[in-house]
């Protein structure tokens, strides 16, 4: 399907293109069948009157969103936002530029929902709810990665994400679903996890895995499945049981567990971290999927909730789970409810409790890409900006080598990897690949300036993507680790007693 | 006043007496309107963006330092931020300065800012202007403007411009100007002075505050109600439920938690 495209150039510096218009027109995923849109409780097919039903659904969303009402009215134009998405800088497409992608659905809502558009269309911009319409949306909607970076930039904090949520979620409810997104999270409601990893094949891969760490370290590290009355529920995204540099994480986990002597378990219930119901801005899918966790920890007794590495998953966790799910004073208030894998681990660095050679990775110069969910929709630790601290202090505990990336492209204001928000599917390549213009650009100079050759990620999406995008731009795809990756490797595990 | 000419200024009066009674009310009732609906309407989840505060006077210092120093934007783009900013300031100064023809005696502070206010009619024109240039000369910024964003910088170019030639052109009748207004508030209506220019800059002013309501001028009472800027980030530490959210069960909780 994708067309052949090329791959942008890096230069010296980044530049600002010049708005090329209709460059990206034909980027669409695929739609998603009947029995996809079934398993997310949507229409099959776009239902009759759909333009009605879109007009209503857009009205409800707003009246339900005071975020979206704002963001909808208050957007002066200034254009400080534009020259702020990865996708626009990637594609020159200026429709990718964050306030022209509000724009398709302001249009409507001016039409629809105020009085100078009733009254005036042309004069403020405001537009029917048509054919052409939806398919501009369903284009244009799916090359956001509901990142929040022009929401940092925004005067108002208007955020595109809130827009292109509400934007797929009345697509939905029209009948035109994202196959990628519906199909997975159907996955979830059905076997518990995006893979639609069944219980057994989980349980048969975790022991593959103990046998793995047993040959490699001669230690008896365990990978427990629904364990009744374990401390601590393990949720991390599934990709963390099979993929590459994922299971890397997942080992590291399972070492600093053994190290620190805390009893664990993974649910098979519960296996999966991701909740890409946010993606498609549907509420009773994201609370669905995030219900089951509850579930899990309840059934199994345990008194903490840690969550692995997985950016989006650690948004809905740390900004949502405690108003969807919550509260949780069923677990030990000692701890945050939920807890990051990387706010635990540096908890126990800080402690003294894990023992870590740094020698084991001077292979490498890291750097730290900060996946956009952690940066900009969450946080860790006790202060502002620990999600940016913590993990690179965790990172600094584990390698002698560690360098960042250019200011402007990381902490609050990183670039996304080009591939999250629902768009890390095979129909999108060509959007990907150019969307990680931004963050090449940034390695790039890391790379020529100071020999970076290790790319760590706390997301499975981040790591999924830069796995795909790395050679584009001429990179060995293995660049790109798990910070627990670093972890395993340093971390010294004395053989059980 | 004259006595003579109160027959033939009476239609004008009127108009424009009515005129502004009509703006006043739809800009008032207008915005609150706005206000009222943005307060009511719920924000179901937490989505504050960074540097988010975990206070609430953490929060009220963002805010503070968003409105007074458009902080956000200082980051973003320094161009837009130095016509935007000269611009906001100016017009804050120019309003202050239009005290004088609404109360009596005329506040102290109100005397006080009068010599800054001055100025502050050209530094508007230059922000507007800068701003103007760059929806025209900024490929990017074209782009996304319509009919209605470049109206709305002619509209308070307009009103600036008609300001300042009464200041330095054509003088108008301040006293009477006064007393008109005063009349207005006390409804005991005086004669407007019949000045083609104040009388421009009255209309288009009355325009101004029958858009701001239907607008993106909504953008001034907007930014307070911004969930990403006004929200506390403690989503861990305080259970957030708001519209739908405050209506769900989850499995095992309590009822009527
Ligand atoms: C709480 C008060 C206000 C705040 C915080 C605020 C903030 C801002 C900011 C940050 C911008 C974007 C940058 C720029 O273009 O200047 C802007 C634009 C604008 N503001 Fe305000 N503003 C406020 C009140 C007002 C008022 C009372 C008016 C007019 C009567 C106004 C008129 C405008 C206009 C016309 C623009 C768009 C300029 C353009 O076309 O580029 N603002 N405002
Ligand atoms: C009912 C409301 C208003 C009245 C009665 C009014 C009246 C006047 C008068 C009489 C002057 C001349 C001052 C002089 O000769 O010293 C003036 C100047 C000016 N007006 Fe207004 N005006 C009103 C509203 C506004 C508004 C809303 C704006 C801006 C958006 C504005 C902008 C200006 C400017 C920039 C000047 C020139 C600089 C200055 O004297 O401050 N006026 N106005
Ligand atoms: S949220 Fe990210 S991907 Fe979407 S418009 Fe904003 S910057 Fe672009
Ligand atoms: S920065 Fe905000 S107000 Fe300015 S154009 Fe972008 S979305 Fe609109």
């Amino acid at each position: 399907m994708a067309a052949a495209f090329e791959t942008p150039p890096l230069g010296e510096y980044p530049v600002i293109p010049l708005v090329h218009e209709g460059t990206m027109a034909h980027s669409k995923p695929f739609v998603a069948k009947p029995e996809h849109q079934k398993g997310v409780g949507f229409p099959g097919e776009l239902v009759p009157d759909w333009e009605k039903v879109a007009v209503a659904k857009l009205g409800e969303l707003v009246s339900e969103s005071r975020a979206l009402r704002v963001f909808l009215d208050s957007c002066v134009k200034c254009g400080a936002c534009t020259d702020k998405c990865h996708y626009y800088l990637g594609t020159a497409d200026p429709k990718n530029m964050p306030v022209a992608r509000q724009d398709l659905l302001r249009s409507v809502y001016r039409r629809y929902y105020t009085l100078p558009g009733k009254l005036f269309p042309k004069l403020v911009g405001a537009r029917d709810m048509t054919k052409d319409v939806l398919d501009e949306w369903y284009s244009y909607f799916h090359q956001c990665s509901q990142c929040r970076r022009c929401s940092v930039f925004c005067p108002y904090g208007i955020d595109t994400a809130e827009v292109s949520m509400a934007a797929r979620d009345i697509m939905d409810a029209v009948g035109l679903g994202q196959k990628y997104s519906n199909e997975i999270i159907g996955k979830v409601h059905k076997i518990g996890n995006n893979l639609g990893l069944p219980e057994p094949a989980l349980r048969d891969t975790l022991e593959g895995l103990e046998e793995d760490v047993k040959e490699e370290t001669g230690v008896d590290v365990r990978f427990p499945l629904d364990e009744k009355g374990a401390e601590v529920l393990l949720i991390t995204p599934s990709a963390d049981f099979f993929a590459e540099p994922h299971i890397d994480g997942l080992i590291g986990y399972a070492k600093v567990f053994h190290a620190a002597g805390i009893s664990w378990t993974l649910s098979s219930h519960a296996s999966e971290a991701a909740n890409f119901s946010l993606f498609i801005g549907n509420h009773d899918n994201l609370y669905k999927v995030a219900a089951r966790i509850r579930e899990a920890a309840l059934e199994l007794g345990v008194r903490r909730i840690v969550v692995g590495e997985c950016g989006h998953a650690w948004r809905v966790a740390y900004s949502f789970w405690n108003t969807l799910i919550g509260p949780f004073d069923f677990l030990d208030p000692r701890y945050p409810a939920p807890q990051h894998i990387c706010e635990l681990t540096w908890d126990l660095i800080q402690r003294g409790a894990l023992e870590l050679d740094k020698s084991a990775n001077d292979d490498k110069v890291v750097t730290f890409h900060d996946s956009c969910n952690v940066a900009r929709a969450s946080r860790m630790g006790a202060v502002p900006g620990g999600q940016f601290t913590i993990p690179r202090n965790v990172i600094r505990a584990c390698v002698n080598k560690f360098v960042d990336m250019p200011a402007e492209t990381i902490g609050a204001t990183t670039f996304c990897c080009g591939g999250g928000g629902g768009l890390l599917t095979d129909d999108l390549v060509e959007l990907r690949v150019k969307g990680a213009l931004p963050r090449m650009q940034a390695l790039q100079t890391v790379v020529d300036e100071q020999g970076v050759n290790y790319l760590a990620a706390i997301c499975a999406i981040c790591k999924s993507q830069f796995t795909k995008v790395l050679p584009y731009y001429k990179h060995p795809m293995d660049m790109i680790g798990s910070v627990h990756g670093l972890v395993s490797k340093a971390i010294v595990l004395g053989p059980k007693p | 006043m004259g006595s003579d000419p109160i027959f033939q200024m009476s239609a004008l009066t009127i108009g424009y007496a009515l005129l502004f009674y009509a703006a006043a009310g739809i800009l008032v009732l207008g915005v609150l309107a706005r206000i009222w609906r943005y307060a009511r309407t719920p924000q179901p989840l937490k989505i504050p963006v960074p540097p988010a505060p975990t206070t609430r006077g953490g929060v009220v210092l963002r805010m503070f330092a968003e409105v007074t120093l458009f902080r956000s934007l200082y980051r973003s783009n320094k161009w837009i931020w130095l016509f935007g900013w000269t611009f906001h300031v100016a017009l804050a100064l120019v309003l202050a300065r239009h005290l004088r023809y609404f109360t009596e005696p005329v506040w102290t502070w109100v005397a006080l800012i009068q010599p800054f206010g001055k100025y502050a009619g050209f530094a508007m024109l230059v922000g507007l202007a800068g701003l103007w240039a760059r929806r025209v000369l900024v490929d990017r910024v074209r782009y996304i403007s319509s009919p209605s964003d470049h109206l709305m910088l002619a509209l308070l170019a307009a009103i600036a411009v008609s300001g300042l030639a009464m200041k330095y052109l054509a003088h108008t009748d301040i006293v009477s100007l006064k007393a008109f207004f005063l009349g207005l508030m006390r409804f005991d209506w005086q004669p407007l002075p019949a000045d083609p220019v104040l009388l421009i800059h009255l209309a288009l002013v009355a325009a101004l505050m029958i858009v701001f309501p239907i607008s993106k001028l909504l953008h001034a009472p907007g930014v307070f109600f911004s969930p990403s800027l006004n929200q506390v980030d403690d989503a861990r530490e305080h259970r957030h439920a708001a519209g739908w959210s405050a209506r769900l069960v989850p499995p095992g909780a309590a009822e009527g938690r």
